[in-house]
């Protein structure tokens, strides 16, 4: 069975333009499924629902299956609001909260179980499943062996899709750790996330790339990575390989996947465009900033 | 008369869950030995014998033992979970704190007469979450992370029957819990899969001169110069270096404390005021219970004022001797 590649989330806040020129490339891209909407802060509106719903049906029409994913903490009246409004008109759903979950059921609508619900066991993934879920996505942090006990213990019919390429998005929080930096309010932030579009890097003190600001979110500061465990990955029975945007590179990193992928041939410098370091502990079952050898 | 909420108050061994009892507790919560709660250390929670003799001993005095099972069900493992639930019920806890949705569905279908609470490490921060698991799982209680501000929790009480309990003194995750994974991107363990954060066992100290660097599995999470005090290297509240700048990027070490807020707190309708640190003392949890059903007795006065000696009592126990009100007033929104 050939794994297919899709698109993530977009998790960094970038200008209107360059957002609109990511989504316009990627129409051409060897992804099958394109994650669209804002998962990271409710402030972020350089694109409107109208502006999401209007990507979605470009993308619709260039032939992606279009997933509209939520933001994964809902906190205020504002965050469920706009929930509905999308998930209303934009047909498919990534719920990364149960709220979004209820919101899914309620109206009907197959969603994607996404990767911060927190599915550790198969009983968990089934009970998602009777809700609507038609399709789920590991947490970050399980790697191999775990996925395959979760595949396991299942017994609802789901699709897969793992988090392959990206920057991890590992904590949420309700502050605003941008606007900290830059001794703002969230409130007042003055969108300073714009001028960051791969986010801030955090440091030890000894020089150590360890984390990664992007708002309210806390990220890794290297890229996670499973390119060199992709022939692991083609014999688990797995449906689809996710890619997570970033600000330069991320069209050819789906091109080396989807070469890969069809046993052509593989660029002789993947690492190259991720110069902050790949990772990949956590799929050896390991610290996630750990980088293992492949023994495949 | 205002009904006053519950205090709900950590027992880490039995003196705690005695000391919680007999300073004034409504409500203790526990964990049994083993990696389905999320304060899975050495030397810390309860056999099944202490927890019987606990339970007794609360509940001859009217007063609710809760027992959490909140961390996630380990695939292959799923057994020790329901294991665990199974000895709740049958030890005759008042009610199981559970974060696993396979679980609670499990607990709900297998135990009917069992009271379920969502635990914090459940995520849910919105009334469509815990609406859902009230319809699914019959949820009594929903326990809220500590990412929301006064009027959104005053929000999510106006729209669901089900209880809420909200932090009112303890360590402060400042992630939403059940959120956060930094843990085991540093060192392979998790609140949500081994029940630990920074756990103890990857921790060391090394002096360099005068300086003590505080490490979490080789990574520099804080360093001390002679004098300093040192903090235990909780990964976000370490000082990390960001464009250049050293500062606590994340957060400062720092207590919750809602002593200044409690009559908003019992005039939203909050259900139950939680207390963190069953991995703390027996001391910790006297003092840190006495201080809080002192204030919580006062606070439903038309002239409720924080005491001096209550900010002193719990300053000292306070992580880096500072507190704050966190997300309920947010300084920083």
């Amino acid at each position: 069975m050939t794994m297919k590649l899709t698109l993530g989330p977009l998790l960094y806040y970038w200008p209107r333009q360059q957002t609109l020129d990511f989504y316009a490339a990627a129409a051409n891209w060897p992804v099958d499924v394109v994650y669209l909407g804002e998962v990271v802060c409710g402030r972020r509106h350089e694109l409107r629902d109208a502006d999401w719903l209007a990507l979605a049906e470009e993308l619709t029409t260039a032939g992606k299956e279009v997933v509209i994913a939520s933001q994964a903490l809902l906190e205020s009246s504002s965050d469920l609001n706009g929930l509905k409004r999308l998930a209303e008109k934009g047909g498919r759903l990534e719920a990364n909260d149960l709220g979004a979950v209820k919101v899914a059921r309620d109206l009907g609508i197959p969603f994607v179980a996404g990767p911060h619900l927190n599915i550790y066991n198969g009983q968990t993934l089934d009970w998602l499943a009777e809700q609507g879920a038609v399709r789920w996505v590991p947490p970050l942090e399980a790697g191999k062996a775990a996925l395959a006990a979760i595949l396991a213990e299942k017994t609802c019919t789901v699709e897969t899709e793992v988090f392959a390429h990206g920057r991890l998005p590992l904590a949420f929080s309700a502050r605003c750790f941008t606007a900290r930096h830059y001794n703002l309010k969230k409130d007042s932030c003055e969108f300073r996330c714009l001028n960051h579009p791969d986010g801030l890097p955090i440091n030890t003190r000894e020089g150590q790339d360890f984390l990664r600001i992007n708002g309210t979110q806390t990220q890794s500061a290297a890229c996670h990575s499973l390119w060199g465990a992709l022939s692991q990955l083609q014999g688990m029975n797995l449906d689809l390989l996710r890619i997570s945007p970033q600000a330069h590179y991320t069209g050819e990193i789906v091109a080396a996947f989807a070469a890969a992928l069809a046993e052509n041939t593989a660029p002789a410098d993947f690492a190259q465009w991720n110069p902050e370091g790949l990772v990949n502990g956590y799929w050896h079952g390991n610290a996630g900033i750990k980088l293992e050898e492949e023994t495949t | 008369m205002t009904r006053l909420p519950q205090l709900v108050c950590p027992a880490g061994s039995l003196p705690a869950l005695k000391a919680a009892v007999d300073n004034g507790a409504d409500t203790v919560y526990v964990g049994f030995k083993n990696a389905t709660n999320a304060r899975n250390f050495a030397g810390l929670n309860f056999t099944d014998a202490q927890l019987a003799e606990g339970i007794r001993y609360a509940q001859s005095k009217k007063r609710e033992v809760l027992i959490a099972i909140n961390t996630y069900a380990q695939a292959g493992r799923v057994q020790e979970w329901h294991a665990s639930i199974d000895r709740a019920a049958s030890l005759g806890a008042d009610a199981v704190i559970l974060a696993d949705l396979g679980l609670l569905a499990y607990a709900h279908k297998t135990h009917p007469d069992l009271k379920l609470h969502l635990s914090v490490q459940g995520s849910a921060t919105n009334f469509e979450a815990i609406n859902l698991a009230h319809e699914a799982f019959g949820i009594r209680r929903a326990v809220l992370p500590r990412v929301l501000t006064l009027p959104q929790v005053e929000y999510v009480i106006n729209n669901t029957p089900v209880e809420i309990e909200t932090f009112g003194f303890g360590s402060l995750c400042v992630m939403a819990e059940g959120r956060c994974i930094l843990s085991s991107y540093a060192t392979g363990q998790s609140p949500n899969t081994h029940g630990v954060c920074s756990p103890a066992a990857f921790v060391r100290w090394d002096n360099q001169g005068k300086t003590m660097n505080a490490r979490l599995n080789g990574i520099l999470i804080d360093r001390f110069e002679d004098g300093e005090p040192a903090g235990y290297p909780t990964l976000c509240k370490g000082r990390f270096a960001v464009l250049g700048e050293t500062y606590y990027a994340l957060e400062e070490p720092v207590s919750l404390n809602v002593l200044a807020i409690l009559p908003e707190l019992i005039r939203i309708g909050v259900a139950a005021i939680k207390v963190e640190g069953r991995q703390r003392s027996p001391a910790y949890v006297a003092e840190v219970t006495r201080t809080l059903r002192a204030a919580l007795d006062a606070a439903g006065n038309a002239d409720f004022q924080v005491k001096p000696q209550w900010s002193t009592a719990l300053d000292k126990v306070s992580e880096g001797h500072q507190q704050t009100l966190g997300a309920y007033s947010r300084p920083w929104k």
